[in-house]
């Protein structure tokens, strides 16, 4: 029996947001220059039944594979899946209504008004959800007045909150000189809370788990939570497991741009190997200024806004059971900070090194995953097919070490890549959207090993020019049967 | 091509005279190319960044356009750019870049 820590459970969470992209970063920002675009955006919004039937999203939750969606033509937002649903088998997707419950339910200092109707509304909805507990309907109260939240709009610098392009409540700021408490932040921490807090809810109920039998929180979110004394002190991790009454459990975060949650599970799994913690939970909330970041390229092709949804991703790792798939510790691949930073070296760091370390050759893995951004959101703004141009790249690489021929490169990437399907949520694309394939394919005896690669952007916070990634190998649990193996 | 990336070559053809800056390209998906390219021959054709509307008439190349291979020393070649050399078509890209100098020149 291995003696390196599982995955003993897994959870995908998407939330239908489509009146928060008004409030993503870089819609934020150009409305702000031009206030016509609010109408544009208003007209290529999805609705909720149209998010969930989008196939990259039905493979984010599990109902179909990474292989079904190579196999439907492109554009997928014009060829829906058929009788899709919102329950996945891996998680959920939850509707902009249901989540206001969540997000107030999240919200423990009054940042969040809804109005009185508003709220009987959302109160209904919560009480019918699967994920939502008692006390979420305890913290709804009953709603503040239209007048008070118009007020707080125009007077305090409060938001406004719309569903369905209506006007239902407002969001405040907590501190009127500080920056890191100011509405438009608070929004983008609640909502990461909410969702991430979905996210581990979803986790304990797949795994039969109570909130009591965790241990320990590890938030790989990507949110700076703090005042002007600490920005991005943190802590979202605990956060988090107190909305999910996890009574026994404590939590800290980890930070490492778009490589998060691969840092997180490696981090999470030394813990469990080291007998420090037995039940350890690793999660994402979702990413509100990631919200139609590449809707200029969508509106300028005329296509829907893809980028309104939220992601949630959680993973529960202990010691090994016999069963599930196991986190090789001892193949965790490293950019080290004296490594080059062109991609081949970064490629050597992530994905030869560990596998040589293991015994593996590149084209023996069977499946590599990578940044599994969806490439309809990313190549009509011209940021390029990212996990197809990585595939390549390890592709190449395999032909320069004389594994495969140049000929052999379309099967490579046919073979061990995959098409992104992930929102483009920064962390969240972050390899982990396989996870739970994998998980499933090898508890099915179709897979033996998965690489994970992640690769993060320092110089997008000014203060290193540094490449940065980590990976690790993913192994069907030498303690399932082999009789299973198809 | 992101609004910072518009804003310095922006600023660096205001410094030097457009007529003295040569862009290299070194992106891997012939149309992502082809927009970047677009972006600082006649301007930003989403009209999201600084460049919306902005004609530079940068002139416009990619790193690996075949011609430009005898330019660069053969040993810093392999180490930099022979991995990419395999994946990315370079020919392709370099018929899409001239057919767009040409008109740039006209």
């Amino acid at each position: 029996m291995s003696t390196n820590p599982v995955v003993k459970a897994f959870a995908y969470l998407l939330v239908h947001t489509p009146d928060f992209v008004r409030y993503g970063s870089k819609p934020h920002r150009e409305t702000g220059i031009d206030p016509d675009l609010h109408r544009q955006i208003a007209s290529h919004l999805r609705s909720f039944e149209e998010a969930v039937a989008y196939p990259p999203n039905q493979v984010f939750l599990g109902n179909l594979h990474p292989e079904d969606l190579a196999a439907i033509p492109e554009p997928w937002w014009k060829h829906p899946v058929k009788q899709a649903k919102a329950n996945g088998a891996y998680g959920d997707f939850v509707d902009q209504e249901a989540f206001y419950g969540f997000l107030k339910a999240a919200d423990l200092f009054d940042l969040v008004y809804l109005t009185p109707k508003f709220t009987q509304i959302v109160s209904n909805r919560l009480k019918q959800h699967h994920l939502s507990i008692p006390q979420d309907l305890e913290k709804l109260g009953t709603g503040k007045e239209l007048d008070k939240i118009e007020h707080a709009i125009e007077e305090q610098a409060s938001l406004p909150l719309y569903h369905m392009g209506e006007l239902v409540g407002s969001f405040q700021r907590h501190h009127e000189e500080d920056a890191s408490l100011q509405a438009h932040v608070l929004m983008e921490n609640l909502m990461t809370k909410a969702s991430g807090a979905i996210a581990v809810r979803s986790l304990l109920r797949r795994a039969g788990y109570t909130p009591d039998d965790a241990d320990y929180l590890i938030s790989c979110s990507e949110e700076a939570v703090g005042d002007r004394y600490n920005r991005g002190g943190g802590n979202m991790a605990k956060a988090v497991g107190e909305m999910c009454q996890m009574r026994f459990a404590t939590g800290s975060d980890t930070k490492a741009f778009c490589a998060g949650p691969i840092y997180a599970l490696v981090h999470g799994a030394s813990l469990v190997k080291a007998g420090v913690f037995e039940n350890l939970v690793v999660l994402g909330g979702g990413c509100l200024s990631k919200l139609g970041m590449k809707l200029s390229g969508h509106l300028k092709h005329d296509m829907p806004i893809l980028e309104d949804v939220l992601g949630g991703i959680a993973f529960l790792i202990t010691p090994d059971d016999g069963q599930s798939p196991v986190i090789r510790l001892d193949s965790v691949g490293k950019h080290n900070i004296g490594d080059g930073s062109n991609q081949q070296d970064i490629m050597k760091s992530l994905v030869v090194n560990p596998l040589e370390r293991v015994g593996l050759a590149l084209s023996k893995v069977d499946k590599i995953s990578t940044e599994l951004h969806n490439p309809e959101i990313t190549v009509p703004q011209g940021s390029g097919n990212v996990p197809l141009n990585n595939y390549k790249l390890m592709a190449a690489l395999a032909v320069m070490r004389g594994e495969i021929s140049r000929d052999d490169i379309s099967r490579f990437i046919e073979e061990r890549g995959m098409p992104g399907f992930s929102p483009t949520q920064g962390h969240i694309p972050a390899a982990v959207p396989y996870l739970g394939h994998a998980a499933e394919a090898m508890e099915q005896g179709k897979l033996n090993t998965a690489l994970f690669v992640a690769k993060g952007s320092l110089f997008l916070g000014r203060m290193s020019q540094l490449s940065d990634g980590m990976s690790f190998l993913l192994e069907r649990n030498p303690g399932l049967s082999y009789e299973k193996k198809a | 091509m992101d609004a910072e990336n518009q804003t310095t070559i922006m600023r660096i053809a205001d410094e030097y005279g457009a007529e003295n800056v040569l862009v290299f390209l070194g992106a891997g998906d012939v149309e992502g190319v082809e927009i970047s390219a677009e972006t600082l021959v006649v301007g930003d054709p989403s009209f999201a960044g600084p460049l919306a509307g902005v004609q530079l008439g940068l002139q416009v190349y990619h790193i690996l356009e075949p011609s430009l291979k005898q330019y660069i020393p053969g040993d810093l070649y392999e180490e930099k750019l022979g991995i990419f050399e395999l994946v990315i078509d370079g020919q392709q890209i370099e018929q899409s870049l001239s057919k767009l100098r040409e008109q740039a020149n006209n």
